[in-house]
């Protein structure tokens, strides 16, 4: 299976990414550039963590107008798996592949710390390797990770089972202190109703070697790669 | 014409004005003033501190660049060097908190990559006055912001530092930010501007009339109309570094170019002139052709801004449109603004007049250097002498109160703010004795600290200076790290006062002699005189940067206790030492009596067995004793720990007990081992000629505390956590 991660000016978590898709899985990665036009060929396109345009704006939202984005779009439509991770969640939401929006977090503070969210649907290819309900030690580095959604959509998502990841304490309830950044019904990731795009705000490459802290986050990518195994 | 206050209104002395008039051997330009006042500042040319300073080891067989270049360098070994520095943006963090901490993490983060190294952490030492007064909070709130906002979106990882909180900060905060970074050996850039003809490039942000003068402003005292300064800090763009970031390691990775220095403080003008000098070469450029963000500046506002992001290149000749293309990929602008000249001159021209035609030596190198007057401290007598207050009653609420106080209270609050795990190395969170990184692809780990104890310093200036050596060190230790080597920020008051100099003489004296006894070369670092409002001067305040390595990253150790059931163990001596000591503060606000003393004999050796009994892997936890003493470091081990797990303790020293549960006698770390371990350990230490006693076991939820049998001290793990916790973020909920 091959990786693409893409780079924009801003980004700050492509190398991080790539090291753990590379060196850690050893899954053959490469990098796509924001200017490119094409896609190199991959299965799977990872739009990292960062700033990508410094996000003096919403962030994610000059993301969006990058030449290759085009082609994520397309590549999205015909079912290609997408991955955003942090910014790369934003930038999602921006382009409209998930539903929703970002508000500055509840305590108007940026937040960087190891947080515990749940896994609400487990039969997702992002997601198949995890126990139902099993609860991720995974950290989160991000001031726009409040998700908003009206309550017209909150329920449509919720009834689509596109909940994947909510914030929960770490006995796995959804608690209002546990809900770190004031996300609408406590949601750290979603996915699409097509089931090839997620999104979520913590950052699962921060929690792939045990010598980082956790290695929780591997269930994401080990997902990834096995359901592609056997398509 | 220059007059008298022409002068004046500089900051340069008459004298100082006469040697610029014999050096280039008529009156300067209103520029070329401009030039010289810059360049033979305090904050640039080190006038009046290089005569001590030379008193600090620079050498030693890792060091690859000491002190002079953007930043120090040393090699670790397999192909690698690190390349580091520290540096302080006071001034403008108390005129703009927000964009003036900002600002300082940009610069610190481009003297790092202008070197050719990725900056892989940041940590930052900070002091602000007591958070009772809005206008601290209001500070302390910008400053951290600032900090977050730049390097989070830099995406370099802040992971450690300090923070302090002191009366004498109210109106001169402190912000010292260290950067470091990693790069292969062979790739090291230097600030050069070599080869005749070769084209000097301007890469980077437009210059505007910001920060006009900043560097002058940091070589004055602060008085009333300080507000009024405001228009002389930068605003920052991480976003736009960021590109210059990644642009530059881009040109220096293929070598495409000879020499690059960052635009910091004295912007066009330092980097310009010290290249040249550097080189023995001169530099010509036309500022026609500086890209500019407003209309109308003139020749001495090019010269003297102070607008952030921008850099100096002095490219191959033949490499020029490579050059360019590779900052048009970032979306950057490389102009060629200019050539190298084997004139020894700095040659400005200006819509086809020169603007400036002076000698580079000359503002570099010959700026007059002082050997100021020193005067001891009247203080210093007043300090001495102090009775010892009775042993309090109630050692529950005292212990409660330290954990409370700011200085020691938890700093989540502040932590969680910066992204303190982007490139995925951080290994130790912050809150731990020292950060630690992995280095990727090796075994190898790196560990770094930034400390100083004003209070200490203030009570005696040669023991504080050693302290703070000794304890960086020791902080290293604990994580199981050899120190390499040192940067230092030393933040004074008025150096033409003669007391703050005889400090800034001792605090020196006491460092070199600390630095000089661990083997740890200082490659470089920060003087930050005139920390003073309205007259009154800072504690002296010398930030020690300490850099280490461990053999093994997976053999670094934490504060927290692991488990219940294992043995403390206290390494070093208690002595009957209460002086400068937090609890003096806290429980009967005296800050007298000398300082905790220090022997360097000891403190080694006691580095020398916790680094043996860690790499041997007895050690499950180590933490420093230091502020609050011995009760403070057993609850902080306490509260890092997943299960609060608690402690008993039974201290038998003959000693006045509130010395012995919250002095800060140096050299004493306390550590956990397995039961089955703690004859290995025992004997180890008797062998390294240390004391070590077994003082408890963890154990409970609850620590408890008893001196000669009677129960001095206990409470719930949980409450004290509690109060440490929420001591920061309660004050600023009310903002």
């Amino acid at each position: 299976m091959r990786f693409g991660v893409v780079i924009f000016p801003g980004s700050n978590c492509d190398y991080d990414t790539f090291f753990v898709l590379k060196e850690v899985l050893r899954q053959d990665t490469t990098f796509l550039w924001h200017k490119d036009h094409f896609l190199k060929n991959v299965d799977c396109v990872v739009l990292p963590g960062g700033f990508s345009y410094g996000d003096y704006l919403r962030s994610g939202a000059i993301a969006k107008f990058s030449p290759l984005m085009r082609e994520v779009g397309e590549f999205a439509a015909k079912g290609g798996i997408v991955l955003g991770i942090c910014n790369g969640f934003q930038v999602l939401l921006e382009l409209g592949l998930l539903p929703g929006a970002m508000l500055r977090n509840k305590n108007l503070k940026f937040l960087c710390e190891f947080v515990h969210v749940r896994v609400e649907n487990a039969q997702t290819r992002f997601t198949h390797k995890a126990r139902p309900r099993q609860v991720l030690r995974i950290p989160i580095a991000h001031f726009d990770g409040n998700y908003f959604a009206p309550p017209e959509l909150l329920r449509k998502i919720e009834k689509n089972n596109q909940v994947m990841l909510r914030y929960v304490d770490e006995k796995g309830e959804a608690t209002e202190e546990a809900n770190i950044n004031g996300s609408a019904a406590s949601i750290a990731g979603l996915i699409n109703k097509g089931g090839n795009v997620m999104g979520l705000m913590p950052h699962p490459e921060r929690a792939s070697e045990a010598l980082l802290g956790s290695t929780d986050g591997r269930v994401i990518f080990a997902s990834i790669i096995e359901k592609f195994k056997h398509d | 014409m220059i007059d008298r206050k022409t002068i004046a209104d500089h900051n340069l002395t008459l004298e100082e004005y006469k040697r610029i008039v014999e050096l280039i051997g008529r009156e300067p330009t209103l520029t070329e003033l401009g030039i010289f006042s810059l360049m033979w500042s305090e904050h640039c040319s080190y006038k009046s501190s290089r005569v001590h300073l030379k008193k600090l080891p620079t050498t030693g067989k890792n060091v690859i660049q000491g002190p002079g270049e953007n930043a120090g360098v040393l090699d670790i070994g397999a192909g690698t060097a690190v390349v580091f520095k520290i540096e302080s943006h006071n001034h403008p963090s108390y005129i703009e908190p927000f964009q003036g901490a900002a600002t300082g993490i940009g610069g610190i983060l481009r003297d790092i990559f202008t070197m050719g190294a990725r900056p892989i952490a940041l940590l930052d030492s900070l002091r602000f006055g007591p958070l009772e007064t809005p206008k601290n909070r209001a500070i302390m709130d910008g400053v951290v912001a600032g900090i977050s906002s730049y390097g989070n979106s830099m995406g370099i990882p802040t992971v450690g530092g300090e923070i302090y909180f002191h009366d004498c900060y109210s109106r001169n905060p402190l912000v010292n930010v260290f950067a470091l970074g990693l790069v292969e050996k062979d790739k090291i850039f230097y600030a050069k501007a070599e080869g005749t003809g070769n084209p000097v490039l301007y890469v980077g942000s437009k210059t505007g009339r910001d920060g006009i003068h900043g560097a002058t402003m940091a070589s004055a005292e602060f008085g009333t109309e300080t507000e009024q300064k405001r228009p002389n800090v930068q605003v920052g763009d991480p976003f736009k570094e960021k590109l210059l970031l990644e642009a530059c390691l881009e040109v220096m990775e293929r070598a495409l170019i000879v020499g690059i220095q960052d635009m910091g403080a004295a912007g066009l003008t330092c980097s310009t002139s010290e290249m040249a000098a550097k080189s023995g070469t001169g530099i010509s450029i036309n500022l026609d052709l500086v890209p500019q963000r407003e209309e109308g500046m003139t020749p001495y506002e090019i010269m003297l801004s102070e607008s952030q992001e921008r850099m100096l290149l002095v490219a191959k000749k033949e490499n020029l449109a490579e050059v360019q293309r590779i900052f048009a990929k970032w979306d950057l602008d490389a102009v060629q603004i200019g050539e190298v000249t084997a004139s020894g001159r700095l040659r400005v021209s200006f819509r086809g007049e020169t603007a400036v035609d002076v000698p580079v030596d000359a503002i570099v190198n010959l700026c007059p250097i002082y050997r100021r007057p020193t005067r001891k401290p009247a203080h210093l007598k007043a300090v001495k002498k102090f009775e010892l207050p009775p042993v309090p009653l109630d050692w529950n609420d005292i212990l409660l109160r330290l954990i409370a106080s700011p200085t020691i209270a938890d700093k989540e609050w502040v932590y969680r703010q910066y992204d303190h795990q982007v490139q995925i190395n951080t290994v130790l969170l912050p809150g731990a004795d020292a950060a630690v990184l992995r280095i990727k692809g090796q075994r190898k780990g790196l560990a770094m600290t930034l400390d100083g104890n004003s209070l200490y310093a203030y009570l005696n200036p040669r023991t504080g200076g050693m302290i703070a050596v000794a304890e960086a060190c020791r902080n290293l230790a604990c994580v199981g790290a050899r120190p390499i080597g040192v940067t230092n920020c030393l933040n004074f008051g008025n150096p033409e006062k003669p007391e703050v100099m005889w400090q800034f003489k001792k605090v020196v004296e006491g460092m070199a002699e600390a630095c000089c006894f661990f083997s740890i070369p200082v490659t470089g670092g920060n003087v930050s005189f005139y920390n003073d409002t309205e007259g009154i001067s800072i504690y002296p305040t010398p930030v020690l940067g300490v850099v280490g390595l461990i053999d093994d990253i997976n053999s670094a150790v934490s504060p927290r206790f692991k488990e219940a059931g294992d043995v403390i163990v206290l390494l070093g001596e208690n002595k009957e030492e209460l002086g400068g000591s937090e609890y003096l503060k806290a429980a009967f606000d005296l800050e007298k009596g000398p300082p905790p003393g220090i022997d360097l004999e000891t403190e080694k050796r006691v580095h020398e067995l916790c680094l043996e009994a860690i790499s041997r892997g007895l050690i499950r936890s180590a933490h420093d004793i230091s502020e609050g003493g011995l009760a403070v470091a057993l609850a902080e081990c306490s509260f890092g720990s997943r299960a609060k797990t608690g402690s008993i303790i039974d201290l038998n020293d003959e000693i006045r007990p509130d010395a012995l549960v919250f002095g800060e006698s140096q050299s004493r770390i306390v550590v956990s081992v397995r039961k089955a371990d703690l004859s290995v350990l025992l004997k180890l230490a008797a062998q390294k000629g240390v004391q070590a006693k077994a003082i408890g076991k963890t154990a409970g939820r609850e620590i408890i505390i008893r001196h000669a049998g009677r129960e001095i001290i206990r409470l719930p793990v949980e409450i004290l956590y509690e109060t440490w916790k929420k001591s920061i973020p309660q004050v600023f909920s009310i903002l």
